[in-house]
């Protein structure tokens, strides 16, 4: 068996909304070098809804399909909507991850609410439900 | 193109080794306790490649135990020296801080058993100082185990000064020589060690065979117990057609050290210039006291496993020490060690050389490595961050 599955490897080649919002509406960054791995995600939200998302990772093949999968999985999608996405359903979205690489999906799911998070410090007009 | 450049964890084995071994499959497959001729057929062909093996080291045939390989013999050297220590009372063992860890592991256990272990540090460079190994030894110290060559970023050891210093202290010194053997030219008698180990598939052998030389005199505990194979010292149906491959692949690794080396090192130090060029990236180790095959290399910014499998996507199959490649949540001791940075250490390579390698591969690598590493910083938050001056490169 391989160490991914297709879709992993398909993420991690052919990463999703790789780069940088310069006039992003909330950014959130996770991780530390310590431990291997850093995300930091973009958001750029328009009437309650993330129009853009953009990301940087450094880290393991795993890492950048999860990052990319996430903003995959909140693109387009209500605030509200984002900010109920599961690390489990990053992985399951990446046809599973090795058990000792589920903690690169949690960095994702941290990564984006921390974005989100960030997008309501800075708009604190913005309502939650 | 296909570079396999891993060749540090493993190699391939020789066509000779092979052609050697199978008919101990095949044929002469008889137990080598046995009275009757198929087994002692094999039983000669035991002895044979002991006497091939001793002969290729500088020792005695009797002075050869065969084991399952390089971390078995580490093991049983460690523990042999450790239980004659300690029945004189001397319970302390020195090493350093980049050993594998079939000999870190068998320490900390040693540990919890109650020996007090002194790792000693190394340089920048990655080198263990003979001084700095005198000063550690004491009156209770029963075992030095310092490897001849390391794994991870090829540092060949001053064993020769090492071993001078044991000797004169009275103390046992084990060398895991498991990278060293068939690759550079190593006599026990002028290493002055008391234990050494070795691996066959480090040098085309194959897997799961090695050995452990043992100095005539030197206590030996059996890990394995049970029948009296390897004059007592190593339970189990030897390994015949293993073992008969170990020695001509040590035969043919032996004879060509010096033609190797002199086809090798340019060939590495040509991949080293061009890595060189990738900028905040540094080499590890030491540019000259270093294994004919190794290049070992950390990039700031980036993470060694993607760097990994986008090589291998262009077919260059390396390793590195990050920790996603290790499954822990450390990077590489050994890099740790020298005094790269966590971060740093993330983000190492190293390519191990076949015999084989050609100029053409060596200027390949250059450039895949190169491509990879600039597109890994593209999307690298820590590269960012660096390039916009909100961190300091350590490179
Ligand atoms: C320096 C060193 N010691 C010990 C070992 C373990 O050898 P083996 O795989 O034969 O158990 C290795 C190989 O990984 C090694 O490089
Ligand atoms: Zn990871």
């Amino acid at each position: 068996m391989a160490l991914y599955s297709e879709k992993v490897m398909d993420h991690f080649r052919n990463p999703r909304n790789v780069g940088v919002i310069e006039d992003a509406d909330g950014v959130g960054e996770v991780g530390n070098a310590k431990c291997g791995d850093i995300m930091k995600i973009y958001l750029k939200i328009e009437n309650g809804i993330v129009e853009d998302v953009k990301f940087e990772t450094f880290g393991c093949a795993s890492a950048v399909a999860s990052s990319s999968m996430a903003t995959e999985l909140i693109k387009g999608k209500p605030v509200s909507e984002a900010l109920k996405l599961t690390n489990q359903a990053v992985a399951e979205a990446l046809d599973g991850l090795p058990a000792y690489k589920m903690h690169c999906s949690v960095l994702a799911e941290e990564a984006i609410k921390n974005a989100l998070e960030d997008y309501y410090k800075k708009h604190p007009e913005a309502k939650r439900d | 193109m296909y570079i396999y450049a891993d060749n540090a964890a493993t190699t391939k084995m020789s066509r000779a080794a092979i052609e050697k071994m199978t008919p101990y499959l095949a044929e002469c497959y008889g137990n080598p306790s046995a009275l009757y001729s198929l087994g002692q057929r094999a039983k000669d062909a035991l002895e044979e490649s002991r006497e091939t093996v001793a002969r290729l080291i500088g020792a005695e045939p009797r002075e050869i135990v065969f084991t399952s390989g390089g971390s078995e013999s580490d093991n049983q050297a460690i523990r042999s020296a450790a239980e004659a220590g300690a029945k004189k009372g001397k319970r302390h063992i020195v090493s350093d801080a980049i050993e594998h860890h079939a000999v870190l592991h068998t320490l900390k256990r040693l540990e919890r058993e109650g020996f007090e272990v002194t790792l000693v540090p190394v340089t920048p460079e990655g080198i263990v100082e003979p001084d700095v190994v005198r000063a550690a030894i004491r009156e209770d110290t029963c075992l030095v185990t310092v490897m001849t060559a390391n794994n991870e970023i090829g540092t060949i050891q001053p064993v020769k000064e090492i071993g001078k210093i044991c000797r004169a202290r009275g103390v046992l010194f084990h060398t895991d020589a498991v990278q060293a053997v068939g690759h550079i030219p190593l006599s026990v008698g002028e290493l002055g060690v008391d234990l050494l180990s070795a691996s066959a598939h480090k040098f085309h052998g194959p897997k799961g065979v090695g050995f452990l030389y043992a100095k005539r005199g030197t206590p030996l505990a059996n890990l394995i117990e049970g029948g009296a194979q390897e004059r007592g010292r190593r339970a189990g149906t030897e390994n015949v057609a293993g073992i008969v491959a170990m020695a001509a692949a040590l035969e043919e690794a032996v004879a060509g050290i010096e033609r190797n080396a002199k086809r090798l090192i340019p060939l590495r130090d040509r991949l080293i210039a061009g890595l060189s060029k990738i900028p905040h990236g540094a080499l590890n180790g030491d540019p000259v006291r270093r294994l004919p095959s190794n290049v070992n290399f950390c990039f700031e910014g980036i993470e060694g496993e993607s760097l990994l499998l986008l090589l291998d996507d262009r077919g260059i199959a390396a390793s590195s020490g990050s920790a996603c490649t290790s499954g822990s949540l450390d990077p590489s001791h050994v890099l740790l060690a020298i005094g790269r940075p966590h971060g740093v250490a993330h983000g190492s390579l190293r390519l191990s050389l076949g015999e084989d390698a050609t100029e053409e591969q060596i200027d390949y690598m250059i450039e895949a490595t190169s491509d990879v590493v600039s597109y890994l910083r593209g999307f690298s938050p820590v590269w960012h961050d660096l390039a916009d001056r909100k961190a300091e490169f350590v490179l």
